[in-house]
């Protein structure tokens, strides 16, 4: 793919002079109409992923009011952004929500998408219909989820409590009013979001599994532990790393479901690096502080990124 | 073999019905949401189990409230996926074929580029809207959604077209045809498929979007669903069968799409993920 040769056909020297333009120029022209098809995309990228890159490091150093949407004027301050942001308990807390939310989600959603994926591997009737209709819940608008969970873990009159008031089991859990469990809640419902994406992805890489390791497995009277520990982890080893890695992705940035199920409240136990840029930016106007925060994010996902092509490169030798 | 033994039969069933049971705790969420939007009379009371009868005045009244919302989100996506395509797709067989210096460093950058938060991009991203007086405008909101489909298209539909035999496209650059023509009549016919996964899922992420629609739009002018239901909860607080009403219509193009075109989004699940 590094080196692929154009295959443009060579064009026969002896008529090349005298009957057809130059062919230096005609091999140009070919040129500019190759990058016509590619030009268009790399143009929308750099405008829509590069410049806003470079636009909120540049917002960071600048002051941002109200105002500054009808006079246009953000000036230069310095490094005052940063300095008052870190200095902000709440930065430092919504630090650690987005660490703990980032950590648990990947964790639920794995296991279980795990545990489903070897589920659906076993042929039984009705397997695959059943597998594709748990996408369902992925397919529905983040938001609209969220806004679901929110009426069914309401503390009064939500179906979870009143579920686990039938069984004697309490049911007056403050979920989502709670300072200390909202962030348990929130956690939760993301790990019922993401199941159904991480069971699919881990289903595909275990049907690229030989059937001939699990019977070769079985003649050699291996486990089911055994065979699970000593085949199918190993040879899954890229697909998970892949569902892990896109799975960081989009849970260190999460916004619409926070939004959807606490605000980032109560008491900003739910406030994470993602809800505080939003905040910072869109509700008090403040897109300097926002930007701070946001250049954080990006920084923690780069690093990750960074880990992870290493990691892949030095696996590759 | 042995599946043909009742023992190993039985087994075989009992795993359907532990897998319905599975199904049944994944799905009950979106049950809980139809059952709450049909019994809109128990506003903040508890809800029963099942609904006593049918009752669609939550749903007259989402659609009376949400309607134009959700033709505003239909209409957003399906520009989200016209300007999505119209960019991926011939820069998908840029890359796959012409062997451009830099491919690989424009693939590479089209995968990082999934790395980087939306909520960061929106928050550069209002600032030029202001400039460009793009703010709660259609076309702005279609060209911030279809960002969200362009890079994952590019990446499936290069790895497909990268699989097209040389000889198809060269046969018909030998009867004469430029590569426009090359592109439009032999390449995109052969790539239907990753072409419609593509679309799909660029539709299905601009329908979802919420973070744009929330901080590029500051008027009432343009709103998509999930940004109606969204404000819907903060000023109907009392009122969750309409709420769940909408949010069950909401959720009908995904579940529409999952069962017509199952197999197109099992492909795009997993092949814009495997690169």
């Amino acid at each position: 793919m590094t080196t692929s040769t154009v295959t443009a056909p060579v064009p026969a020297k002896t008529s090349g002079k005298s009957a057809g333009p130059d062919p230096a120029r005609q091999r140009l022209r070919r040129r500019l109409a190759q990058w016509g098809f590619v030009a268009p995309a790399v143009v929308f990228m750099l405008l829509f992923f590069g410049y806003p890159l470079v636009r909120n490091i540049v917002m960071s150093f600048q002051h941002y009011t109200p105002k500054t949407f009808f006079t246009g004027e953000a000036p230069f301050n310095g490094a005052d952004n940063w300095s008052s942001v870190f200095q902000d308990v709440l930065f430092g807390q919504a630090l650690w929500h987005t660490l703990v939310f980032t950590a648990g989600s990947l964790l639920g959603q794995f296991c279980v998408g795990l545990a489903l994926a070897v589920f659906f591997n076993r042929r039984f009737p009705l397997g695959g219909v059943l597998r594709s209709l748990i996408l369902l819940p992925w397919l529905v608008p983040m938001v609209v989820s969220g806004i679901v969970w929110r009426r069914i873990l309401d503390q009064d009159t939500g179906v979870l409590n009143t579920f686990l008031d039938t069984l004697g089991l309490g049911g007056h859990t403050p979920w989502l009013t709670s300072p200390d469990m909202a962030l348990l809640s929130v956690i939760l419902v993301n790990i019922w979001i993401g199941i159904p994406f991480n069971m699919v992805i881990l289903y595909g890489g275990l049907q690229e599994i030989p059937r001939e390791l699990y019977e070769a497995a079985s003649l050699d009277g291996a486990s089911a532990w055994r065979t699970f520990r000593s085949i199918t982890l190993p040879m899954l080893k890229p697909v998970i790393t892949v569902v892990l890695v896109l799975g960081f992705m989009s849970t260190v940035k999460i916004l619409d479901l926070i939004l959807a199920l606490t605000d980032g409240g109560p008491a900003d136990a739910t406030q994470t690096l993602g809800t505080l840029t939003y905040q910072n930016s869109f509700v008090e106007l403040d897109f300097g502080a926002g930007a701070v925060v946001g250049n954080v994010l990006i920084l923690i996902s780069a690093v990750f990124a960074v880990f992870y092509l290493r990691a892949n490169r030095t696996e590759g030798k | 073999m042995a599946a043909h033994t009742p023992t190993a039969s039985r087994r075989r069933w009992g795993s359907t019905v532990a897998g319905v049971l599975i199904l049944g705790v994944m799905l009950f969420p979106l049950y809980w949401m139809l059952n709450t939007a049909l019994q809109p009379e128990s506003g903040l009371l508890q809800v029963d189990p099942v609904p006593s009868g049918v009752d669609l005045s939550g749903f007259s009244k989402a659609l009376s409230d949400q309607g134009g919302h959700l033709l505003t989100s239909l209409l957003v996506s399906f520009g989200a996926v016209a300007v999505c395509l119209a960019i991926s797709a011939p820069a998908a067989y840029g890359l796959a074929r012409f062997g451009l210096r830099g491919s690989r460093t424009i693939v590479f950058g089209t995968l990082i580029t999934q790395m980087v938060p939306g909520i960061v991009i929106a928050n550069a991203l209002y600032n030029s809207y202001v400039d460009l007086g793009l703010v709660n405008s259609y076309f702005g909101l279609m060209l911030a959604d279809a960002s969200l489909g362009i890079p994952f298209s590019i990446v499936l539909m290069r790895s497909f077209m990268v699989s097209i035999p040389g000889e198809v496209i060269e046969a018909a650059e030998i009867d004469g045809a430029g590569p426009v023509r090359v592109f439009l009549r032999v390449v995109l016919p052969m790539s239907r498929n990753s072409l419609i996964t593509s679309g799909l899922f660029a539709f299905l992420f601009s329908w979802s979007d919420f973070m744009f629609a929330l901080t590029l739009n500051t008027t009432d002018d343009v709103k998509p669903i999930t940004l109606g239901i969204y404000q819907y909860i903060g000023a109907h607080v009392g009122d969750w069968g309409s709420v769940m009403a909408a949010s069950v219509l909401s959720a009908v193009p995904a579940a529409i799409l999952l069962v017509l075109a199952q197999k197109y989004i099992a492909a795009g699940i997993s092949g814009g993920s495997v690169k």
